[in-house]
């Protein structure tokens, strides 16, 4: 039976850390990449004595993250403690949400291949974070541990089993991972560790009514190494399954050197994580008026930032759907609209531009878009000087590249590297009639009736006139030239 | 010994206060009669872990500075105290009773500690106590045994026993202990002092470690119900960094004090006077209830029927909160390591097995397995719903009633060994004050009177409603009052 006949099924646990300043339960910086340890205090230290001061600000994110998915906020949450001993846990337990989560059910939307589908939720939890290992630290060989992670507040978000494929994993995350930067609660970087993913992966005949016995799959730091680590494990299963063995319910680790997945513990040795509920805070109560006061300053989310703009600005799905997937993109977008103009022409220029020349620079160079050296202001005067055919088509690709890698001043580019167009008739006539001279039996069929041999011509003048020649003065004349 | 009666050691902190105001004494001498008491009586007693002599003699000599200024902080200025050895105190050795702690120097002190040296108490020392306050005797201690200022030979009772001999043996003239499960009011009633388990809530147990994080309570004692609830008022209210500290504000504990127990209803439960309680112990308490009867009170009985139920449901919930608590002492950050073991799970191992006493051992196994998979729902969720019908008792209780009276412990202070090698002797100690946590309660066990055989203090406890630890101190001090003050201790 071939790998065709099972059908794959993924729920995704998502650790998203939350942009507050301060930790969870202290008022530690949450910055990242201080030196070990520098960001700790008795609290997140764990030290004897010390007790979790709840910042609310995590309350709040996790709230608007619960309203923005269309999930059920409680009223009443309760707080547990998930007990286990590693090294980078300092009170040998975690403080976390476990019977009563402050968000339960909602979904995600996103497209896939152009239909729209939705994920359910199961819950929405918060909890604090652990430190990290750091090994061959030291001369001895010994480890170290740095604690300056511990404590910086994460959600939780936990699919139910619905996702059928890698796609649509990944197409699922993205939408999850734009919605939470649009709040403003996580900054989206999976390679640093601030969007996290595990994913139970299990197989099932096709048609079949009950899921298989599923893997939990950790360790998955890109969406390259998501797809890997499922596809691996699908397989794998399938080839358990498909002789008529049983899969293990395990929890396994992705080794991305290898692109496999391999066995960390199984259910027998799985932690029994002996969770209570958190003694030393109180249930966490979160009234109708933070509710509503949040739900007002929901921020406009990229499906509906996307809608606004095929409504609004004429752009297609397609277009507004690559406009909005990042928030800084769309904010761009927006931006330079503001300088550039907001009528659907302008806007469809914009959107041409963002989603190619520009889109293909950024990918070319790796750059987010916070990192662009390309500014709103400035690619609208690339625009601006295309408008008024100061420069034409590869003149303005050429000064976007410039101006993308350096930062440079467009007009200060077009004068330097003398790439405005020409648009003096006695110039390009001179070029035109130098280029009628040298084909005459192109003229000659041309005139035979071979009309389509105009490209030819405009392109034999652009290429004497080194691409300066204004097209439309190009084409005027030849027509001229050539008797119609 | 030099003779007693002459020695500012005898005085109560509410005449001290008025010597140190009127300056006939200062602290500085106080401070130093205290440490020479110390000195001379702590090699047989053991109530003191760490003695801070240097630390108490600058501040008591601050504190003259404030009197001499006129800038008295509190009664409390230049009071010599001590603190049960759980407190956090920064940059002095703070152990838990608990080899696994020695050598740990805390960066911070707990608020508590904050607040009694902001009103210029003299912290004199560290006093001895069961480790990580598990115990009933003070014998769990990990350093050495501390003993009864009334007799040598017995136990202090615990786990802050410590607090309650220094105190009644007039090395200090106030401590602060925690109670989980009887902690204070049980050494209290064995050493002949007062000493009040404040409502859940009412102190801040930020920098106290932890045993179980929702019965632990810290809690003074002193030589007289004046001297407990001054102590009370300076360190109790709310604190930022303790969630579960009560923003209600603090009453002046002080002001009705002397309102008497004309009209105060005492509720006697039913189910505490059925046995299991020594006769001569019955005989102190049942004395006590009559004194309050001439003093105008009216007996009511009450039921508490669930409370048979406390010492189950409490040594359930505790161990499972203390497995938790006692996960941090892992080797890796402070406190002991053991260093020559090999790779990680060995050095959990060997630090945790060298470390721990065999009493935490024990809890930590007990809460280990009632939170565990499978059990969870039988254990630890059934005594959650005890200790609902627990309160509910009480709450039942306090509709005809102002305070709950009856025994703190079954027996006087029993002798050093006796239950050492019988667990569930000594939990059985606590029976008649669990309930009190168990409901997040104020309670207060103030002296009744000498066992007439044994010669030895015997405690009244009195439960009041949440937050009313005012009508328990109005109704201790009646009975203090009108019974007078024991006599000071004779075993030392």
């Amino acid at each position: 039976m071939p790998l065709s006949d099972f059908q794959v099924v993924i729920g995704l646990e998502v650790h998203a850390q939350l942009l507050t300043r301060s930790k969870i339960f202290c008022g530690c910086s949450t910055a990242f990449g201080a030196q070990p340890n520098a960001h700790t205090c008795p609290v997140c230290l764990g030290l004897p004595g010390v007790l979790p001061s709840l910042n609310r600000r995590v309350v709040e994110f996790a709230v608007r993250t619960g309203l923005a998915l269309g999930c059920t906020v409680k009223k009443k949450s309760i707080w547990a403690r998930k007990n286990y001993f590693y090294p980078d846990l300092p009170k040998g337990y975690q403080i976390s949400q476990y019977e009563l989560p402050v968000c339960e059910g909602g979904s995600v939307p996103f497209a896939l291949e152009g239909k729209e589908r939705t994920v359910r939720l199961t819950r929405i939890h918060m909890e604090e974070d652990a430190g990290k290992n750091l090994h061959d630290v030291s001369p001895d060989g010994s480890s170290g541990v740095d604690l300056n992670r511990a404590g910086v507040p994460l959600l939780e978000i936990v699919s139910e089993p619905d996702i059928r494929s890698v796609d649509e994993a990944i197409e699922y995350l993205k939408s999850l991972r734009a919605i939470l930067v649009y709040l403003g609660v996580n900054d989206g970087n999976l390679e640093e560790g601030s969007f996290r993913c595990d994913a139970n992966v299990s197989v099932m005949r096709k048609g079949a009514a009950a899921f298989g016995t599923r893997c939990e799959i950790k360790n998955m730091n890109s969406f390259r190494f998501l797809r890997q680590a499922v596809e691996y494990e699908a397989r794998r299963q399938v080839e358990i399954v498909e002789p008529g063995g049983k899969v293990l319910q395990e929890t396994r680790l992705f080794d991305p050197a290898r692109g496999e997945t391999r066995s960390m513990r199984s259910k027998e040795e799985a932690h029994d994580y002996r969770y209570f509920p958190e003694p030393d805070l109180p249930p966490l109560v979160v009234d109708d008026a933070l509710v509503e006061e949040i739900r007002r300053t929901l921020p406009e989310l990229p499906r509906a930032r996307a809608a606004r703009y095929q409504r609004e600005l004429g752009l297609s799905a397609y277009d507004a759907g690559l406009l909005t997937a990042d928030k800084a993109v769309a904010e761009f977008f927006d931006s330079t609209l503001s300088y550039h103009g907001k009528g659907p022409e302008a806007a469809k220029r914009v959107a041409n531009w963002l989603n190619g020349e520009v889109a293909k620079l950024a990918n070319e160079t790796g750059l987010e878009a916070g990192a662009w050296k390309l500014t709103p202001e400035r690619l609208a005067a690339i625009l601006d000087l295309v408008g008024s055919g100061t420069i034409g088509g590869p003149g303005a690709k050429a000064v976007l590249d410039e101006v993308f890698r350096s930062g440079a001043d467009p007009g200060e580019v077009v004068e330097r590297r003398g790439l405005a167009q020409v648009s003096d008739e006695g110039a390009i006539e001179a070029a035109v009639d130098r280029v009628l001279a040298a084909n005459a039996s192109e003229v000659e069929k041309y005139r035979g009736g071979r009309k389509n041999l105009i490209g030819f011509f405009v392109g034999q003048v652009m290429k004497e006139t080194r691409g300066k020649a204004h097209p439309g003065v190009v084409n005027a004349l030849l027509q001229k030239k050539l008797g119609g | 010994m030099t003779p007693r009666a002459e020695s500012p050691l005898d005085l109560t902190i509410q005449e001290l206060g008025r010597r140190l105001a009127a300056k006939e004494l200062s602290s500085v001498e106080v401070t130093g009669a205290a440490l020479r008491r110390i000195e001379a009586t702590d090699g047989k007693l053991g109530a003191f872990l760490r003695v801070m002599p240097e630390e108490a003699r600058a501040a008591a000599k601050a504190s003259d500075a404030r009197r001499a200024r006129g800038d008295a902080l509190s009664p409390l200025d230049g009071v010599p105290v001590g603190l049960k050895d759980i407190f956090l105190t920064e940059g002095v050795e703070t152990t838990c009773g608990s080899r696994i702690l020695e050598g740990f120097v805390p960066p911070y002190d707990a608020t508590v500690v904050e607040r009694l040296r902001a009103a210029g108490a003299v912290v004199v020392g560290k006093l001895n106590m069961d480790e990580f306050a598990m115990g009933s005797s003070n014998e769990n201690s990990a350093f050495k045994p501390c003993h009864n200022p009334w007799d040598l030979a017995r136990t202090p009772g615990g786990s802050s026993g410590g607090s309650a001999a220094a105190v009644a043996a007039r090395q200090v003239f106030g401590a602060l202990g925690t109670d989980t499960g009887g902690s204070i009011r049980e050494p209290a009633a064995f050493c002949g002092v007062v000493g009040v388990k404040p409502t859940y809530g009412r102190v801040s147990r930020y920098g106290v470690i932890a045993f179980a994080s929702s019965l632990d309570q810290v809690g003074p004692l002193g030589r007289s119900v004046w001297d407990a609830a001054v102590q009370l008022r300076h360190v109790a209210g709310h604190d930022p960094r303790d969630m579960t500290s009560s923003t209600r504000p603090v009453p002046d504990y002080l002001e009705g004090l002397e309102g008497g127990a004309n009209g105060l209803r005492i509720g006697v439960p039913r189910e505490w006077f059925q046995g299991g309680v020594e006769a001569g112990v019955e005989k102190v308490v049942r004395g006590a209830l009559a004194t309050y009867e001439r003093l105008g009170a009216k007996l009511v009985e009450v039921s508490l029927p669930h409370s048979r139920y406390g010492v189950a449901a409490y040594y359930l919930l505790a161990p499972a909160e203390a497995s938790s608590n006692l996960a941090r002492y892992d080797g890796v950050r402070f406190g002991l390591r053991a260093r020559d073991a090999k790779g990680l799970r060995e050095m959990y191992g060997e630090t945790r097995e060298r470390g721990f006493g065999p009493e935490p051992k024990r809890r930590i196994m007990l809460g280990t397995y009632a939170l565990s998979a499978g059990y969870y729902d039988a254990y630890y969720l059934r005594a959650q719903k005890v200790r609902t019908l627990i309160r509910r008792d009480f709450d039942r209780a306090f509709e005809a009633c102002d305070v709950v009276a009856g025994p703190v412990a079954p027996t006087v202070a029993f002798k050093l060994g006796e239950k050492v090698d019988d667990p569930l002797q000594m939990y059985l100690a606590d029976i008649f004050t669990i309930t009190c946590n168990l409901a997040a309660l104020p309670g207060l066990s103030v002296p009744a009177g000498l066992h007439p055989e044994e010669r030895l203090p015997v405690g009244l406890q009195l439960l009041g409603r949440p937050f009313d630890e005012a009508t328990l101190f109005r109704a201790a001090r009646a009975l203090e009052r009108e019974i007078g003050a024991l006599p000071a201790p004779a075993g030392i």
